[in-house]
């Protein structure tokens, strides 16, 4: 682990950082995005686009429709109207599973391992297009034992980097709610994704693995891969993230590098609005609460 | 009291066809409870349509006896995708008063007047034996030993259904430690995770609901097999029963059924015999009449289910860490 | 038990209403039919009357089956058969048996097909007179219909809102409910055996069914929230106690029908085909009042408002002050005591009274509670009544034998369709 500024991709944007701006190169857009629950408009998002080979955090106050936009990008829950591109493809109508399989790939607010499933098997369940979970296949072992050892020796290797590898026989109702999250985002890569959409995965997590889980999600933009997180410890946010956007009320309200935001008055107003009782520097991450090892 | 005559009856149980019925019924809750967390409460229903769909194929259309066990198979499967195509979606106590019913809903249609003419309604059916029976390469004539005394007719129904029960636990065996039985363990625990690696829950649900609808039907059928088909059996404490024996051996084992279920017919066999017998010799039922005496056993099944779930909800077999309910 | 003094308050008006309901009813009550075939569980009965008069001597016959037997009626008018399986008859009422000039006076003459449904009894009477003939339309068969499904519809209201403040308030699909309706009617029966006042009996069989409803909330069920058990877990709980309790019925009273005493009155013919007697209107009455009396409480009083706190947010409402096991205390007896009184006024209206007796209404509460919205009682009291009216309308396009299927066809519709059922709001989703 290293104490070094993590290196930010920049020039992600096609002009004025402002909401809705075009991105050079982006993975997933998503237009006219509405989401009423009775008369409560949870999600409203004119337009939107995410940065290909970066880290994008959505931040905002609580209910501004952060996880409720997660779940419609994911195909977890549908759009009252709008459109979603993923790498150019429509995903409008299409049931969850089948965006996971384009290489699509989240992990949830409330950690789901699967708790009486042993953490090899966690693991091993990411896997894509495995011959032995066909019903007729499964009878005939001959036809998968082959896969499932390959399938094995990867997520063995992904274990002894997330340091979970002598757990692998334990349930996973025995890990702490930090190895969860480290199993849950494990058990995520084992599917290859391209983009990989993070629900608070700080939350709950204890201190001291804060750290490694950070250097992780930094870990999977250098192998190439897009990340999607929301987030609410700004420090994360302004650590690791090269774009962030800001949703308030349904709405995106800005967005733009970490450093400029944080600093806009839409912003500001936008925690106001919910935190009055929180200190504003906090908030907006220009109070450092951790140590000075980080500190810029 | 005598205890040689009560004794010889208990042990006779676990080579009774309603014990294999029983058996095979819990198979297949397993699979769909303990294996997939889907909470039906129609297994009398499947097992209703395999025993009407085995009789009724060879009483009114004049099918072979496999051919009507076939008919039983499809018309499983058929019910689970007509159950399962709408419900499986929705949560999982909703599940359960669908499922029971749509059961009773089966059991009505198959009791009414009106379709008197394929169901036999109340009277219900019999006299279907000829073909299954012709079939039997057992010479005439009584084998077996002590208890386990029987005609060739009673030792083909048995062996028929033995052999049932080995490709039924085979399958279940094999299916619940290949990759997709971790999907549907996986499902069971939580779908929405197995949903976000790219898995089609939807279908695996569906494939479970179907092999499990089929381990029932076919309870149904050999439930059916050695004497005739009633439509009083097949009521929402039959569905109940299975389940209790289903808990009693540990839901989410592919042994605990067998044991719960073997353990339900022994218990309930002695008891049948030696309540009343308690009761008419005097003793501690003295009091009671001889009815009373038998309906104690199934309040000790009423009992003896709350106790289960609550205090060894993993059931005999099952590991003590495996509780599969949901929270 | 302590009562909170609102709790007080209501308990004594419902049961002074219910006393004067009764009181004004009260009637000498008359003597017994004749019955054959008692050996058998199942059983054919009616009430043979000209003009409102009972018809002594009668003969009348049930066949079907491989099964025949006859009897006369009593002087009560009163006929009893009972028949070894349930299933098609055929009952021939014998014309040469009643007086000169008089006839069966309605569609079929003095024979008629009856079936069985899900209940071990069928009630066949005949309308006669001197010829006076009446015209039996669609109109008046489905007003007839009607009425009887909103009486039925009623007594399953006063179960299912039980279930209903059950479920909102501990999430327990409560399958023991329906012993709770037939608790109410056993209990009845044995204070009926007792020979005390019928109207005391059946307040003492409510009174005894609220205690019932405390007892397994102190015993079994607040113990298991402590525990943390599952809501599955908890679903399986209640299913072995069903299982248990109603053996314990048949334990006591057999497997066959019992009758509660008469409660005397006569009937009306009303319109068309439409006979009431004053048990039927009695019953409409009191479930009304009742039914009334619940809402006031679950509106008007703290307790009542404190349910409704606890079934939106649990946490909420205990954070806020409220004595959640206290509340949930008061439901079980409420709704325990409501299930009783409804299984009481159901033994007359089946009539009888068998150990599993609630059994063969439980899907029909559940659908009741499903379609008003789970959790709603107000839904729960609509859901009721439409499902009451659907059951018995039904009979006139179904065979009487289905006509539970069309309700529970419903019941799995409502599930699929809008899960919230008529009164639920739409749960928000993540």
């Amino acid at each position: 682990m290293s104490n070094s500024e993590p290196v930010k991709a920049t020039g992600l944007h096609v002009g004025e950082a402002s909401p809705g701006v075009a991105k050079v190169d982006p993975i997933l857009k998503a237009s006219n995005v509405t989401r009423k629950f009775g008369g409560l408009t949870a999600v409203n998002v004119e337009h939107v686009e995410i940065p290909r080979g970066a880290i994008t955090a959505l931040i905002g106050p609580n209910g501004a429709g952060k996880t409720t936009f997660f779940n419609l990008l994911t195909g977890f829950d549908s759009p009252d109207t709008g459109t979603m591109e993923f790498n150019g493809k429509s995903l409008s109508g299409m049931r969850s599973h089948q965006i996971a399989k384009l290489g699509q790939v989240r992990t949830f607010q409330l950690t789901k391992a699967l708790s009486l499933l042993t953490v090899l098997e966690n693991m091993k369940l990411g896997a894509t297009d495995q011959a032995g979970e066909k019903i007729l296949g499964s009878l005939i072992p001959q036809i998968w034992r082959k896969q499932e050892a390959e399938i094995e020796k990867r997520a063995e290797e992904l274990l002894r980097r997330f340091k979970l590898y002598e757990k692998k026989e334990d349930f996973a109702a025995s890990l702490s709610g930090g190895q969860r999250k480290l199993l849950e985002m494990a058990r995520a890569l084992m599917t290859n994704p391209t983009l990989v959409m993070l629900d608070e995965p700080m939350a709950g997590v204890n201190p001291a693995l804060t750290e490694s889980l950070l250097e992780h999600v930094l870990d999977l933009k250098k192998e190439g891969m897009t990340v999607l997180f929301v987030e609410h410890d700004m420090h994360m946010v302004r650590h690791i993230a090269d774009w962030v956007i800001v949703m308030a009320e349904g709405e995106i309200v800005a967005e733009g590098p970490p450093d400029q935001v944080m600093k806009e008055q839409a912003v500001i107003d936008a925690y106001l609005g919910s935190h009055q009782e929180t200190d504003l520097g906090v908030v907006t991450g220009r109070i450092d609460i951790i140590d000075d090892g980080e500190k810029k | 009291m005598d205890w040689i005559q009560i004794l010889s009856n208990t042990v006779e149980s676990i080579l009774s066809p309603v014990t294999f019925a029983f058996v095979l019924a819990s198979l297949g809750l397993a699979m769909h409870f303990g294996f997939a967390g889907l909470l039906n409460f129609g297994i009398a229903g499947f097992m209703a349509i395999g025993a009407y769909g085995y009789a009724i194929s060879v009483l009114r259309f004049d099918l072979p006896w496999w051919g009507g066990m076939l008919v039983s198979i499809a018309a499983a499967i058929v019910f689970a995708i007509l159950l399962g195509a709408p419900t499986l979606r929705l949560r999982g106590d909703y599940l359960a008063i669908v499922t029971i019913a749509a059961a009773e809903i089966a059991r009505l249609l198959f009791l009414t007047n009106t379709f008197d003419d394929f169901t036999g309604s109340a009277s219900g059916l019999f006299g279907y034996h000829d073909s299954f029976r012709a079939a039997n390469p057992i010479p005439e004539g009584t084998y077996g030993f002590g208890p386990f005394t029987y005609s060739e007719t009673d030792w083909w129904v048995r062996i028929f259904a033995l052999a049932v029960l080995a490709v039924v636990i085979w399958l279940l065996w094999a299916l619940s430690r290949s990759p997709w039985g971790r999907v549907i363990k996986g499902i069971r625990e939580d779908e929405d995770a197995v949903r976000a690696l790219g898995k089609n829950v939807f279908a695996y649900k569906m494939q479970a609901l179907i092999i499990g609808g089929v381990f029932g039907a076919m309870g149904g059928v050999v439930y059916a097999l050695p004497s005739a088909v009633n439509p009083t059996v097949y009521v929402t404490s039959l569905t109940f029963f299975i389940w209790t024996a289903l808990l009693l051996g540990g839901a989410a084992t592919v042994f605990g059924p067998v044991l719960g279920s073997i353990i339900f017919w022994v218990l309930q066999a002695f008891l049948t015999n030696v309540l009343p017998a308690l009761a008419q010799e005097g003793g501690i039922l003295e009091s009671l009449t001889s009815q009373q005496a038998s309906t104690l056993r199934f309040i000790l099944v009423g009992i003896g289910l709350m106790l289960i779930v609550i205090y060894r909800p993993q059931g005999i077999a099952g590991d003590k860490r495996e509780l599969t309910f949901v929270k | 038990m302590q009562l909170s003094k609102t709790r007080k308050r209501a308990v004594s008006v419902i049961a002074a209403l219910f006393a004067a309901i009764m009181l004004l009813l009260a009637l000498p009550v008359s003597a017994t039919a004749d019955e054959v075939g008692t050996e058998f569980d199942d059983r054919v009965f009616g009430n043979v009357k000209l003009d409102g008069e009972s018809l002594g001597g009668v003969e009348i016959t049930v066949r079907g089956n491989g099964y025949e037997a006859s009897t006369v009626t009593g002087d009560d008018g009163r006929w009893v058969i009972g028949v070894p399986e349930r299933g098609a008859y055929e009952v021939i009422l014998n014309e040469e048996t009643l007086p000169p000039g008089i006839a069966v006076v309605e569609d079929g003459g003095p024979i008629k097909q009856i079936e069985f449904g899900l209940t071990g009894t069928v009630v066949t009477n005949y309308f006669i007179g001197e010829g006076e003939r009446t015209a039996v339309g669609l109109w008046p068969q489905f007003f007839t219909r009607l009425v009887y499904g909103i009486n039925f519809g009623l007594m399953l209201a006063l179960a299912s809102v039980g279930l209903s403040l059950v479920f909102g308030t501990t999430k327990l699909s409560n399958f023991a409910h329906a012993e709770m309706v037939t608790l109410g009617a056993v209990v009845a029966l044995f204070f009926a055996s007792l020979d005390i006042n019928p109207f005391l009996g059946i307040l003492l069989a409510v009174a005894v069914s609220g205690f019932a409803g405390f007892a397994q909330d102190v015993v079994i069920w607040r113990p298991l929230r402590r525990k943390g058990l599952g809501i599955v877990q908890l679903m399986i709980v209640s299913i072995g106690l069903a299982l248990t309790m109603r053996y314990v019925f048949q334990f006591f009273i057999g497997g066959s029908t019992s009758q509660l005493p008469s409660l005397g009155g006569e009937s009306f013919k009303l319109f068309g085909t439409l006979t009431l007697s004053t048990t039927d209107i009695a019953s409409m009455g009191i479930s009304i009042v009742v039914l009334i009396a619940f809402a006031l409480w679950l509106t008007m009083t703290k307790t009542g408002k404190a349910t409704r706190a606890i079934s939106d947010n649990i946490d909420l409402a205990a954070a806020s002050g409220i004595d959640v096991d206290r509340v949930i205390r008061y439901v079980w007896i409420t709704a325990s005591a409501l299930a009783g009184l409804g299984g009481i006024l159901w033994a007359y209206f089946r009539p009888g009274i068998k150990w599993d007796m609630g059994e063969k209404i439980l899907l029909l509460i559940f659908a009741a509670v499903v379609l008003g919205g789970l959790g709603t009682a107000f839904g729960a009291l609509i859901g009721a009544l439409i499902v009451g009216i659907m059951v018995e309308t039904s009979t006139l396009i179904l065979a009487p034998d289905i006509k539970y299927v069309g309700a529970l066809i419903v019941l799995i519709g409502v599930l699929l369709v809008k899960p919230t059922g008529l009164l639920g709001t739409k749960e928000r989703i993540g």
